[in-house]
């Protein structure tokens, strides 16, 4: 019976917090601390308009061409020769953390980036970096850029798990005996069946791009900055007031999320009409489908490129003495940023992986233990809904309203904000993302093998053990390589649960980001990056080590 | 109690039901080295029926009347101490283990010691021609071997009743029959009841026992 009560605590480790964080937000805000006019004074600050504006904005424009690159890419191409390349991209790609690929990013397209160097003299006549502001520009842009390039990697590995279940291969086969074009009959056929499996997916990038914070610091405008960025200046305010003015700004942040999920929800259904009655229409769109190919391939080119170029000019740049503009590479190679650099890298890695290791391992199990009561004892499924949103929560209630909350919750119970407390509010992130990628695999596991298994004996629990676990080694590792990545990954909870005293390689990374030498900066977004990319190869390449001999364990890994 | 009559497999009116629908209902007993064929068309719940007797029935479902085994009531005793031993159309070798392994996976827990617990695999696949194939890797074994390793490993197992749900199904005509008598035959030796689920006629008539149709 206790086994049964699984599930409902891993529920409530996730929604708990979450809850308790926003309700611990809310009282500062509303004044019940003794701090009235916490929102008279936001409703003061002469940016807050803009400042909202932009979150909504680059919210929705990311989300929304995010959701439109990874629907060309797979109606273009899965199911095609070429989609295996595009499989195999996702996982590196998705390895790359928030704050690595921003700064990537920024300096390939900054003034004085990559980009500009390579153009430079010869087609912009430029000797110096020209004053433009294309990196923190006041409308978002390269931050929507930067959440679109970070975002469809993660969109894709979501459909592609959710695909199988609406049988693309019939559809398609179908689709093209009746004269439809390949790409116009996937869309036609297979994308509103996909849709709703990646909704929930769609809807945590949509939170995450409207209040993201470390991206928003390196890629986003300043004066003002988007209302998260704000909300964490005011946070670190010195005095009470400032406080509960953050505080007031994350429930606006909260309200304003709810708000663009409103909207979402509109256009959803107002894009399943007009889908419905494109379907209708009856058209084949044989070119439409050969220019969908292509802006697939344009679309997976853009993606990689920008986060593999990215990547590339980190790693020049960390073996940089000198580099003046507008050298397409450095005029003086050392490795003395990485020499500097060790004693401080080695101290954040081992606080990074420490962190990270803890987490995944306990996500890895509290997922296992979840997935396999749910198959013991199958839940009622008219509640399935509804524990599917509670183990959301985390990715959709955006992190600036319920993390000061929290904080502060921890504060008055007297907890202590240590390393401890950081590994705990980490699990709430890494948890549904180990969920997502072992869920799948979970449930697509041969039962049979189980039912031959109790038949000679075998034992719930040895069953579990001996061939469950075994067996799916390939996708459990995945699962606990993707949970290490999220955590790595994090920046805000490490900031405001660790109370500025827990560092890891992306809080230095971020706040290296204003004003700090590029070489530096290099070093930690490549160990950072570096990190991830090792849990990913070992999870790739152990269980292909240890089945080297058994042929039936390499097809469907 | 463990008088000749209530030797087998007896079923009294066993019934699976989804919710209050009833999916399909069997009320027989098979001797020890007998051999009953369950037959009808896919979709009329042979497969259900099978799992409500090996005790491993989908959540979704659930079944009512009675499994005697020996004598000995079953019904609501978990899969693992059932023995009520089964094979599936394929032949679902674990495919991380060897196939010593496999056989060893079905070898009671009580044989202790390790050297006679290799004896007693070995020995099982001499029984079937397949002397030496301990150590290889079951994706390197043609379909009839691999058929070979699944009816040896579910015997090693040492059930008291034998269930085949299609278990010929996925083999060609020739082997097909080769299988068949092979497990028919060893089957008989240790005078286990057997209960085959099939849709076709031919292993009903090679059984030659007593069939029934659903549906």
């Amino acid at each position: 019976m206790t086994r049964r009560l699984i599930p409902i605590l891993v529920l409530g480790l996730l929604a708990g917090p979450v809850l308790a964080g926003v309700l611990g937000t809310l009282l500062p805000a509303l004044g019940v601390t003794g701090q009235p006019g916490a929102f008279t004074a936001l409703l003061n600050w002469p940016g807050l308009p803009r400042a909202a504006g932009l979150s909504l904005g680059t919210g929705l424009a990311a989300t929304a061409l995010s959701l439109a690159l990874t629907a060309l890419i797979l109606a273009g191409w899965s199911g095609r020769r070429g989609f295996g390349v595009i499989e195999r991209l996702i996982s590196p790609l998705l390895s790359v953390p928030h704050a690595a690929a921003a700064l990537g990013l920024a300096f390939l397209i900054a003034p004085s980036g990559w980009i500009m160097r390579l153009l430079s003299p010869w087609a912009t006549g430029l000797d110096t970096p020209p004053n433009w502001l294309i990196l923190n520009d006041p409308y978002g842009l390269a931050l929507t850029l930067g959440l679109v390039v970070k975002e469809v990697p993660f969109l894709l590995l979501m459909s592609i798990a959710a695909l199988p279940q609406t049988q693309p291969r019939r559809s398609a086969l179908v689709a093209a005996t009746l004269g439809y074009g390949a790409a116009t009959g996937w869309l036609k056929t297979v994308w509103p069946r996909l849709y709703p499996q990646i909704r929930l997916p769609v809807y945590a990038v949509l939170a995450y791009g409207m209040s993201t914070v470390d991206m928003a610091i390196i890629l986003g405008p300043s004066t003002p900055p988007t209302l998260a960025v704000e909300v964490v200046r005011w946070m670190n305010a010195p005095d009470l007031s400032g406080r509960n003015v953050a505080a007031a700004g994350a429930v606006a942040q909260l309200l304003l999320v709810l708000l663009a999920l409103a909207l979402w929800r509109l256009a959803e259904m107002l894009g399943a009409r007009l889908m419905a009655s494109w379907t209708a229409s009856g058209t084949r769109g044989h070119r439409a489908s050969r220019v969908i190919s292509l802006a697939g391939l344009g679309a997976t080119g853009l993606v990689a490129g920008a986060i593999g170029l990215g990547l590339l000019v980190l790693g020049l740049w960390s073996v940089t003495r000198r580099w003046h503009f507008p050298d397409a590479l450095p005029a003086e190679w050392s490795l003395r940023s990485w020499h500097s650099q060790t004693s401080t890298i080695a101290g954040l890695t081992s606080q990074t992986m420490l962190i990270a290791a803890v987490s995944a391992t306990l996500a890895v199990i509290l997922v296992l233990a979840s997935l396999e009561t749910h198959r013991t004892h199958p839940p009622n499924p008219r509640l399935r809904p509804f524990a599917r949103l509670l183990s959301y929560l985390p990715l959709i209630i955006p992190q600036v309203a319920f993390l000061p909350g929290l904080q502060w919750g921890m504060l008055q119970a007297g907890l202590s904000t240590g390393t401890l407390a950081v590994i705990a509010a980490h699990l709430v992130f890494v948890v549904p993302y180990v969920y997502l990628s072992l869920s799948a695999p979970y449930h697509a596991w041969d039962s049979r093998h189980a039912c031959v298994a109790a038949s000679l004996g075998a034992s719930d629990r040895r069953i579990f053990w001996r061939l469950r676990l075994p067996m799916l080694l390939a996708p459990v590792l995945t699962a606990a390589a993707v949970g290490l990545a999220v955590s790595v990954g994090q920046y805000l909870p490490t900031l405001v649960i660790g109370g500025g005293r827990v560092q890891t390689l992306t809080t230095e990374a971020v706040a290296l980001a204003s004003g700090g030498d590029r070489r530096v900066i290099g070093v930690f977004a490549l160990v950072q990056t570096g990190l991830v990319a090792l849990g990913f190869a070992l999870a790739i390449a152990a269980p292909r080590l240890l089945w080297l001999n058994r042929a039936g364990m390499r097809h469907g890994q | 109690m463990d008088n000749e009559m209530t030797k087998g497999l007896q079923l009294n009116t066993l019934a699976v039901w989804h919710g209050t629908r009833q999916v399909a209902s069997l009320d027989a007993r098979i001797e020890p080295g007998q051999i009953l064929s369950l037959m009808g068309p896919s979709g009329v719940g042979k497969s259900s029926l099978l799992a409500a007797i090996t005790g491993t029935l989908d959540p979704a479902l659930r079944c009512t009347g009675a499994v005697l085994l020996d004598g000995a009531d079953i019904t609501n005793t978990p899969a693992h101490l059932r023995r009520t031993g089964l094979l599936f159309q394929d032949d679902l070798l674990f495919p991380h283990m060897s196939v010593g392994a496999n056989l060893a996976f079905g070898l009671p827990a009580t044989l202790r010691s390790r050297l006679s617990r290799r004896e007693r695999v070995d020995a099982a696949l001499d029984e079937v021609g397949l002397s030496g194939f301990a150590p290889r890797d079951p994706a390197t074994l043609s379909g009839g071997q691999r058929a070979r390793v699944a009816l040896m490993r579910v015997l090693l197992s040492e059930p008291r009743a034998l269930l085949l749900d299609e278990a010929f199904g996925r083999l060609d005509a020739t082997l097909r029959a080769q299988v068949r008598d092979l497990v028919f035959a060893r089957a008989r030796a240790r005078n286990l009841p057997v209960l085959m689920v099939t849709h076709d006629a031919e292993d009903a008539q090679a059984a030659g026992g007593q069939v029934i149709t659903l549906g």
